[in-house]
């Protein structure tokens, strides 16, 4: 076992779960080892999978264990333009975003060299995407973190997520977060249970109605036939959701959680498009 | 003089009136046309964060960020100012959500054909942690507001300092159509201390300011690309960069499109020697 998966504690979910998906066989269309991207037929749609895992061989040193760094944005970015770009405009192709990420690169190299302008292209291409139609959907299966998910996933039509304890979705890893802001991991957590955004529970992100579908029951580690079949069904699902929904972000304020838990969202947008349109 | 209409004039006169120091409300109101600045969503609606009492943060009523429409150089504009001396200018679910709105609303008068121009005035460390899940949501709707508008108008942001634009809205400021910087600013992802946390002192020492300042400071951001405009702390010199940011107009390509030119960028760096900022400097002059 390499050192980056002893430090993971764990195989790379983004790899486990690419290869479940989009196929051992499909084509790998990345000219590095850290970024997969592959077509794959799905439900009559001919989607596009993208994944970042670790590579021990990364020749930045700050990127190997997964993390979003400077060729993995331009990389993704490059993957997903591809897909818009085609000249086929009446088959908007969905893109599919397996999402596994520690956190951005931190590294002199990468801030010298602008990492948030490389979050930037994929987060973009992304965003572009899904305004010229097509759906893209995001599969947070691991860790969602911080600018990581920034740049890869959080702007899809619909984000799904594994019911699972290895699924955090959050701003900051914890332990960097405890050293931020100068408290214990025990003291983080006591927080997290009394403040539902500060929370790394999955179930407690599902409550902020930013999830399109938390998916139950399935081995996020060693995924069985059953599961991958139940995973492809509301990655079909989404997809057809999000053919006939809004193409901006709308509807992360429409779900019933939303309701409850973003209530003063919806105050400012309310209030602040009254002025805009009274005067 | 007329200062609403004559910015060039104005950055010449010796008498410099300093952007800096201006609070996030003076920097809206010094950029806009005389009588114009209106401040929408204001104070007196007193929408606060719900988040920060339970912490023994005292929520401000503004939640930290100034939108205001007005006219910038006789261009209908909306100027989103954000507040560094609250919390740091970190962005939380209301401060967040009025900047992605405003974005939204600028975008449907452009979409129905009335331009409107968007200007960003950046100083943000990025998520406020007291917020953490709901601040990093609101910035992803801030991006991707700031993508569909500079489809139809230039989004501009502007970093002058003090706090500088960290985190995920340094993320925002690269996805601008053009970026004014001073040389008082910064602008990257990770902040200094974070870096040390995570890579270690060798990687990154938090303390040593000359390193901080040539790897993030406006200058070198202006020097490597990654900034359109440098500028003085000088109100009038900013309007005069926002004159000049609005006459570009959309970008044919915008930099964060930029991919086969950033990808050979990068194959030409050999990343098992550290870099320093002079020599990303000289890299970027023969790239």
């Amino acid at each position: 076992m390499s050192e980056t998966e002893l430090k993971g504690n764990r195989r790379s979910r983004g790899r486990i779960w690419f290869a479940a998906l989009a196929g051992t066989k499909c084509k790998q269309l990345c000219s590095i080892g850290s970024v997969l991207a592959g077509d794959t037929d799905l439900g009559g749609n001919r989607v596009r999978y993208l994944a970042v895992v670790p590579d021990p061989e990364n020749r930045f040193p700050r990127a190997r264990s997964g993390e979003l760094g400077l060729e993995e944005g331009w990389i993704l970015a490059k993957h997903i333009r591809e897909v818009t770009e085609e000249h086929q405009p009446e088959v908007r192709r969905p893109i599919i975003a397996i999402v596994d990420v520690p956190s951005q690169a931190y590294g002199r190299r990468e801030e010298l060299l602008g990492i948030f302008l490389a979050c930037a292209a994929a987060a973009s291409a992304y965003a572009d995407a899904r305004f010229a139609g097509h759906p893209v959907i995001s599969l947070v299966v691991g860790n969602a973190l911080s600018g990581g998910f920034l740049a890869h996933g959080y702007q899809a039509n619909r984000i799904l997520a594994f019911d699972d304890p290895g699924v955090v979705i959050h701003a900051m890893g914890k332990q960097a977060a405890a050293r931020v802001t100068k408290r214990s991991v025990v003291e983080l957590d006591e927080l997290a249970g009394k403040v539902l955004p500060l929370s790394y529970n999955v179930r407690a992100f599902a409550q902020l109605g930013i999830l399109h579908e938390l998916i139950q029951g399935v081995n996020a580690d060693a995924p069985t036939e059953t599961d991958i079949k139940k995973v492809e069904e509301a990655l079909e699902r989404a997809i057809a959701d999000a053919r006939v929904g809004s193409r901006n972000l709308d509807n992360r304020l429409r779900s019933p959680e939303a309701m409850q838990t973003r209530k003063a969202s919806i105050e400012v947008r309310r209030l602040l498009t009254a002025q805009w349109r009274g005067s | 003089m007329n200062s609403a209409t004559s910015p060039q004039v104005l950055a010449l006169h010796p008498f410099r009136r300093s952007f800096i120091e201006l609070n996030a409300r003076e920097r809206a109101r010094s950029l806009m046309d005389e009588g114009t600045f209106e401040e929408l969503l204001g104070p007196f609606d007193r929408i606060k964060s719900p988040w920060l009492p339970a912490q023994g943060v005292v929520p401000q009523s503004d939640d930290g960020v100034v939108v205001a429409r007005g006219a910038v150089d006789g261009c209908r504009t909306v100027v989103i100012a954000i507040e560094g001396m609250f919390q740091g200018g970190s962005i939380g679910e209301v401060s967040g959500t009025k900047i992605a709105c405003a974005l939204d609303l600028a975008c449907e008068d452009n979409e129905a054909g009335q331009r409107t121009y968007a200007v960003l005035l950046l100083e943000t460390g990025g998520v406020r942690l007291q917020e953490a899940n709901l601040g990093l949501a609101v910035i992803a709707e801030i991006q991707s507001s700031i993508i569909a508008l500079r489809r139809h108008t230039p989004v501009v942001g502007v970093i002058a300092g003090m706090v500088g634009c960290f985190g995920g809205m340094a993320i925002s400021a690269a996805l601008c159509s053009h970026l004014i910087a001073t040389r008082e600013a910064r602008l990257g992802l990770n902040g200094p201390e974070v870096i040390e946390q995570e890579a270690g002192v060798e990687e990154f020492d938090s303390t040593d300011r000359r390193l901080i300042w040539s790897a993030t400071g406006g200058r070198q951001r202006f020097e490597t690309g990654f900034v359109d405009q440098l500028v003085k702390d000088d109100v009038a010199a900013i309007r005069a960069a926002l004159r000049i940011a609005f006459q570009q107009g959309v970008p044919a390509k915008n930099r964060s499109a930029e991919i086969d030119k950033y990808l050979a960028f990068l194959a030409g760096i050999d990343p098992t020697a550290q870099l320093d900022a002079s020599a990303v400097r000289n890299l970027w002059e023969r790239a």
